[in-house]
């Protein structure tokens, strides 16, 4: 097996800052397969692709070779591509604005003279590759008005052009690295998109392939790999596997010490009630929160779960009806500023981009919702503000404790701790968080589930869109899981571990995707 | 759960430690530099440099650029450019002389539809940048060539002098302390600035604004209404700029005025490295303005040829900035 080894990784680990995102991972891709690359989010499976890619770099002791050479640490991300191996991420790198032709040149490998492009050729260049493998698309036409599918057709073709100019591609191998390409395609698209893989494959090259989606492994790929928490759990060869053990492979049993109390099923009146919500092209739902309730979010990447606290926000348009104590209000309507008014408060996920400003001392971003009350005769008490965002780091615990740094030069959990601090002191019904806790230390995040905690106590109602399933675990009374725009399975009280939701995730999507 | 072992615990003790010889010397290190360029004057010329009456003309004279610079750091701070600046500036200057002189009306209803213009040009940039999302440099220089034009038509392209006295002898003749009133109409306008950036929550919402517009409009502000405010006050104070100027000479000419525009970024930028450092600030932009014109008025007094002058505004910016980049270790300077 290890002899037509095209890659090998070897005992790959990651660490960022005290937790490891890969112990040692060890696997080899063999020349001419489909890798599947399987696991739940955070099971480390971008991770290492990102650490294949140079990008991120491993700890010492880790080794690559590709082709039987080993890579010398650190990573170089051009060695890497010129030896042959190239990647499509999920985003696929490509300029919506500019044309196939231009965006399929971006990368000047194949250039031979630097000073003259003669577009007309390198459309007919362009054309006849994509007639290699069946495919018809305008060389001229701007990649914002492809369809879905093309746009990753021609990612998938531009990172198979640098595999022919590669080192590796003179003898026709190197190894696509496919990143998730699949979940906004539709069924038949998908069928489209692995043609294209199965016809790569032919010509020599290897695909490793990242996704969510187990029957999409079992098309395609030869063998897969799982990974759970940054360990490689098993790898298997996907004809001999039946769905089922992949899924217990993926999910494995794990006993979780921390739990919450959840709250009774009944007795417990709503307070937050959602009527017939959609973002226009998907079907209307209904929903609602009790007092006191945590309600998670959820679904696999691309399932509409994580829109809803921003169409509940006025952050986008939205239908539908929200009705917080009692007060109702059409969610077209909706602005941030409404839904404040509204007792709604809403922590995005984008901590410095969407929540706080990194430019800005904690005083400033925390105290922002409530100038009002800190405002006297002769202006803001700007010491007061100071006291009260020392008083509010006091309380959430963030260190270091100097409401005069920016919030850009704290750790990413306590950045955190401030906004939501920042949220948290005005009370409000209805708390709405979008992944809470991503890039949180342990520590950080249980101090951050602690003051949810505490929040919830008092009555706000907490809804959480995230993918982490074991933060929905620990802190959620109620979970709906979505697939495609809209809600198919809810879980309640005891039914609700890390486990049942991966497999209602998947469940979901399957059932989606067998219609 | 509290008594987690956190990382960062070490650092907590160093927290009241921040007022720093450095950071207290970047932010007055521009007074530093403008006191060393007046004793270096001083010294090469006693006699003419160091007098009060140098001094008063110097602070009288450049109240326009002051209060140019503080219009403009209105817009800045909500991360929008007012390349128009100048523009409106001397449009009300014009609409003065025009006015006043020509028309003959009375000068008070003149500095009002002076002011009113500023106004106008100010809601025409908000519209255009806010209704079709255009980037404020572009709608900005658009509509400040376009008022150019307009200025060189109701002039005839000619200098109009013969302003009513009443609004010279409250501009420059008046004096308080032997400096022209002027200068302290550009105190109190910086002083109305600094307070509303600062205490106000007005301010509060244009600063986060300009730092960060996702930020703020997830937090409950109406981001356009701001940004709009910003451009009709830029334009209120440039008018009020240009009334100033029109009250310094008693007469307008067309052209003069605009080369302010790029002397008021100059300061606005240079401001932003003083006071306050990393922000706008009207102080900060105050005490850049009179760096700058000191260093050409004693360059000029030596002997030095007009030129000198850009190369002192352009020179001085560039190497004042780098030296606070320095200061602050070359990090991406971060205003909008």
């Amino acid at each position: 097996m290890s002899e037509n080894a095209v890659l090998k990784m070897d005992n790959i680990r990651m660490r960022f800052g005290s937790y490891y995102a890969l112990k040692g991972v060890s696997l080899s891709i063999r020349r001419g397969e489909v890798f599947g690359l399987l696991g739940q989010n955070g099971s480390g499976k971008s991770t290492m692709i990102k650490v294949l890619a140079g990008f991120h770099q491993p700890e010492e002791g880790s080794s690559i070779q590709l082709w039987g050479q080993a890579l010398p640490l650190p990573l170089d991300p051009m060695l890497i591509k010129k030896r042959g191996v190239a990647f499509v991420h999920q985003h696929l790198g490509l300029v919506a604005s500019l044309t196939v032709v231009e965006n399929m040149r971006v990368t000047a490998l194949g250039q031979k003279t630097p000073w003259f492009v003669n577009w007309r050729k390198e459309a007919a260049a362009i054309s006849t590759l994509f007639a290699e493998f069946g495919l018809d698309i305008n060389p001229f036409e701007t990649v914002g008005n492809l369809p879905p599918v093309e746009r990753a057709f021609v990612a998938i073709i531009r990172a198979f052009e640098d595999l022919r100019a590669s080192d590796a591609g003179y003898g026709g191998e190197g190894i696509l690295v496919l990143d998730e390409p699949t979940p906004f395609l539709p069924a038949e698209d998908v069928q489209r998109l692995f043609t294209l893989i199965r016809s790569i494959v032919r010509t020599g090259a290897s695909v490793v392939i990242v996704t969510h989606d187990i029957d999409e492994v079992r098309d395609i790929t030869d063998r897969v790999a799982i990974l759970r928490d940054g360990e490689l759990v098993d790898i298997l060869e996907t004809r001999e596997t039946g769905r089922q053990s992949i899924l217990d492979t993926i999910v494995g049993s794990r006993i979780d010490a921390f739990e919450k109390k959840r709250m009774a099923v009944t007795g417990i009146p709503s307070l937050v009630r959602v009527r017939g919500l959609t973002d226009g092209r998907n079907t209307p739902f209904d929903f609602e929160i009790r007092q006191g309730e945590t309600l998670g979010v959820t679904g696999l990447i691309g399932s509409g779960f994580a829109a809803l606290p921003y169409l509940l926000f006025g952050a986008r348009k939205g239908l539908g009806e929200i009705t917080v104590d009692g007060k109702t209000m059409p969610v077209s309507a909706m602005t941030p500023l409404a839904a404040q008014k509204l007792g709604i408060a809403f922590l995005p996920g984008d901590r410095l981009g969407a929540a706080g400003i990194g430019s800005l001392p904690v005083t400033d971003n925390v105290t922002l919702p409530i100038l009002d009350g800190l405002t006297r005769p002769y202006g803001l008490d700007r010491s007061g503000m100071t006291r009260e965002a020392a008083k509010l780091a006091q309380i959430y615990d963030v260190r270091p404790q100097d409401p005069h740094l920016n919030l850009g030069a704290l750790s990413g959990g306590n950045q955190q701790k401030v906004l939501l601090a920042k949220w948290l002191q005005i009370k409000p019904k209805l708390l709405m968080l979008d992944e809470p806790t991503q890039g949180v230390d342990f520590g950080a995040r249980q101090q951050i589930f602690k003051a949810l905690d505490k929040a919830s106590a008092e009555g706000t109602a907490i809804l959480c869109a995230s993918t982490d399933n074991e933060q929905l675990e620990q802190i959620c009374d109620r979970i709906i899981v979505f697939s495609k725009g809209r809600p198919v399975i809810e879980l309640k009280g005891s039914e609700i571990s890390r486990k049942s939701i991966t497999e209602a995730c998947f469940h979901s999507h399957d059932a989606e995707a067998a219609e | 759960m509290t008594t987690l072992d956190m990382p960062t615990t070490k650092t907590v003790p160093k927290a009241k430690s921040r007022f720093t010889l450095k950071t207290e010397g970047e932010r007055f290190a521009l007074v530093g530099a403008w006191l060393l360029l007046i004793l270096i004057f001083g010294t090469l010329m006693p006699d003419s440099f160091l007098s009060w009456r140098s001094f008063s003309t110097l602070f009288g004279s450049q109240a326009v650029l002051v209060v140019l610079t503080l219009a403009i750091i209105i817009p800045l701070t909500s991360g929008d450019f007012d390349l128009s600046g100048a523009s409106t500036l001397t449009m009300s200057c014009m609409l003065i002389a025009v006015l006043n002189v020509k028309l003959g009306w009375p000068v008070v209803p003149v500095m009002l539809i002076a002011l009113a213009s500023g106004v106008v040009i100010g809601a025409v940039n908000a519209f255009f940048v806010l209704y079709f999302r255009i980037h404020s440099l572009i709608v900005t220089l658009g509509v400040g060539t376009f008022v150019n034009g307009l200025i060189l038509w109701v002039s005839n392209s000619q200098t109009i002098s013969g302003v009513s006295m009443g609004l010279v002898e409250w501009v420059i003749i008046n004096r308080l302390f032997g400096i022209p009133l002027a200068f302290f109409y550009a105190l109190i306008l910086a002083a109305i600035i600094w307070y509303a950036l600062e205490f106000t929550i007005a301010g509060r919402k244009l600063l986060f604004v300009g730092r960060g517009r996702e930020v703020s409009r997830l937090s409950g502000i109406n981001v356009d209404r701001v940004r709009a405010s910003a451009f009709v006050l830029s334009g209120l104070i440039s008018a009020f700029a240009g009334m100033l100027y029109a009250g310094m000479t008693g007469s307008a000419d067309p052209l003069s005025g605009l080369s302010l525009l790029l002397p008021a970024f100059a300061a606005a930028f240079l401001g932003a490295t003083t006071i306050s450092p990393g922000r706008f600030n009207a102080f900060g932009a105050v005490i850049s303005v009179y760096f700058l014109v000191t260093g050409i008025t004693g360059l000029t007094m030596l002997g030095a040829d007009a030129y000198v002058q850009n190369l002192f505004y352009g020179g001085a910016l560039v190497i004042a900035v780098s030296l606070s980049q320095l200061v602050r270790n070359r990090q991406p300077q971060d205003f909008s």
